[in-house]
């Protein structure tokens, strides 16, 4: 569904950020991308919906090079993929409500969304997706008032209302407690699932993506140097992908964590 | 930082000998500047004027007090023109400074080497010159009046408020705008969701601001003719009427308690 060919981004500083990324993603898969800090993750996934233009390469979805599309074409594609983001950006003065709707404003009109008359079709798919994620009192609160978990879960309905073919997602969890990520990365693979969404998630934390995640893209210096399953991800592998380090611990499928949350 | 070593101590200093030597000639300088300063100012007063002062003081005063308080029923309409020209002038002054912060700040600005300057340069220009200045040259376009006066701080206003809010546009936080123009938002819809609500608070606190500052500019306008409460203390002072200048400060200085008062409760409720 989504391949990027020879895909290539260099800074205005000169900095190679990917070099000829060659990646395929079938529909409805969900892959997680690790890698260093400054390996280029952010900027592959922030290519494939332009807000970084890439230098060379085609990013095809369904068969249409995203990299050619002039500003109306990109803008209705950018509907077809949600993205959710590190620290949640929400609209923080606005409503839930209106956070979870501006998720449509690629499919409304100015003066619509402006006045905030959406059709009633999109205020119950919002309704029905606040629903689900458990914040459905929360509709009418601001989005400051929220907790991390609660802004993410905000940010995925966002991302979800736009009826979307592809979730990009940057960092869900880096900026939340370990019990909250677990939940909030459940939340997002049980979602793509449900949804037959194909899904690229960032993610720091590598025994996390193991725990979730089907399939893990390593990357390094802007080169994919790993694409496997959890399981073939060995200490080596690891090596390969961040450098030396022992990594033993993170690799031993990580039970305890999971007992504490059961027990609580 | 200068470190000693003397025997098997090192002893730090803050400031190397030389630091300390010109630091010493900086001072040294300075108050001499001062004391000639003060000289050639001594030499050309009139002495006489400043010993007289306090007896001239008095006697103002003792003409000033008490305040003609009959003279109020003349000055419910100045005071009113005073507050409409300030709130009339702000208003005006923010529909026109909107699209110039906008098109001034760096992140939001169509094109950094063309527009930014120009609209740079409506904000220096606009604030450089003074209130009174600007009454008195649209005066002598648009004729003395209360519309004048509202022209007059309106346009004074364009710098001071473009300015502020060009500041607050660049200090927005991009992640926003950002998710906002992954959506598939076009360029007005994340203007209206990305930008407006993280901007609207610094917005209305330099609303409130200016016109608060305006009230003030605005009593003083009627010296030159152009409306407002100023022409009714620039008649009283011409014929010496000192009670109704007194009554006159007495209420510019209310109506500037009242606003500052509101523009706290206000700035209070936004923040």
């Amino acid at each position: 569904m989504l391949r990027l060919q020879k895909l290539i981004k260099t800074y205005k500083t000169g900095d190679q950020a990917l070099k000829a990324i060659d990646l395929e993603v079938p529909a409805g898969q969900v892959l997680a991308l690790i890698g260093p800090s400054g390996a280029g993750k952010s900027t592959m996934i922030r290519c494939i919906n332009r807000l970084v233009e890439p230098t060379s390469g085609s990013i095809l979805l369904d068969g249409t090079d995203l990299a050619k599309l002039g500003a109306t074409q990109l803008r209705k594609a950018r509907r077809s993929m949600g993205m959710i983001f590190q620290e949640y950006a929400l609209v923080e003065r606005l409503t839930v409500m209106e956070n979870v709707l501006s998720g449509r404003l690629g499919y409304v009109g100015f003066w619509r969304s402006f006045l905030r008359r959406y059709p009633q079709s999109d205020v119950d798919e919002a309704f029905r997706l606040l629903d689900r994620v458990g914040l459905l009192h929360m509709a009418d609160k601001r989005a400051d008032e929220l907790s991390g978990g609660q802004r993410q879960r905000v940010g995925i309905c966002r991302a979800l209302i736009q009826n979307p073919k592809l979730l990009l997602v940057d960092e869900p969890t880096a900026s939340l407690d370990p019990k909250t990520s677990r939940q909030i990365m459940r939340l997002i693979t049980e979602l793509c699932q449900e949804r037959g969404l194909a899904a690229i998630i960032n993610i720091h934390d590598v025994a996390l993506a193991q725990m979730f995640v089907p399939r893990i893209v390593g990357l390094r210096f802007g080169e994919i140097v790993f694409d496997g399953p959890p399981t073939a991800l060995t200490a080596d592998k690891l090596t390969e992908i961040y450098g030396e380090e022992d990594w033993e611990a993170t690799i031993t499928p990580d039970d305890t964590d999971e007992d504490i949350e059961a027990a609580e | 930082m200068p470190v000693v070593e003397q025997g098997s101590s090192r002893i730090w200093h803050r400031r190397t000998r030389n630091e300390s030597l010109i630091r010493w000639f900086g001072w040294l300088l300075g108050v001499a500047v001062f004391v000639v300063c003060w000289q050639r100012i001594s030499e050309s007063t009139t002495w006489f004027f400043v010993w007289d002062a306090p007896r001239i003081a008095n006697d103002i005063w003792t003409r000033a007090t008490p305040p003609r308080w009959e003279y109020i029923t003349q000055l419910g309409r100045p005071i009113w023109d005073t507050l409409n020209i300030a709130t009339l002038g702000t208003m005006i002054s923010l529909v026109l400074a909107v699209p110039v912060a906008f098109l001034a700040a760096r992140n939001t600005t169509p094109s950094k080497l063309f527009i930014r300057p120009i609209a740079l340069l409506v904000i220096v220009s606009t604030r450089s010159i003074n209130s009174l200045i600007w009454a008195l040259l649209l005066i002598a376009i648009i004729g003395p009046g209360v519309f004048a006066g509202v022209i007059a701080i309106a346009i004074r206003s364009i710098g001071f408020c473009a300015k502020l809010l060009y500041e607050a546009i660049e200090e927005i936080d991009h992640a926003q705008v950002e998710a906002i123009t992954a959506t598939g938002a076009s360029r007005w819809q994340v203007m209206a969701y990305g930008i407006v609500p993280q901007i609207l608070p610094a917005f209305a606190g330099i609303a409130v601001f200016r016109w608060d500052i305006n009230i003030r500019e605005s009593t003083v306008l009627g010296l030159v003719g152009a409306g407002g409460i100023g022409l009714q203390l620039s008649s009283s002072l011409n014929v010496l009427a000192w009670p109704q200048v007194s009554l006159i400060l007495l209420v510019i200085l209310a109506a500037v308690v009242i606003s500052e008062w509101v523009s706290a409760k206000v700035r209070g409720a936004i923040i």
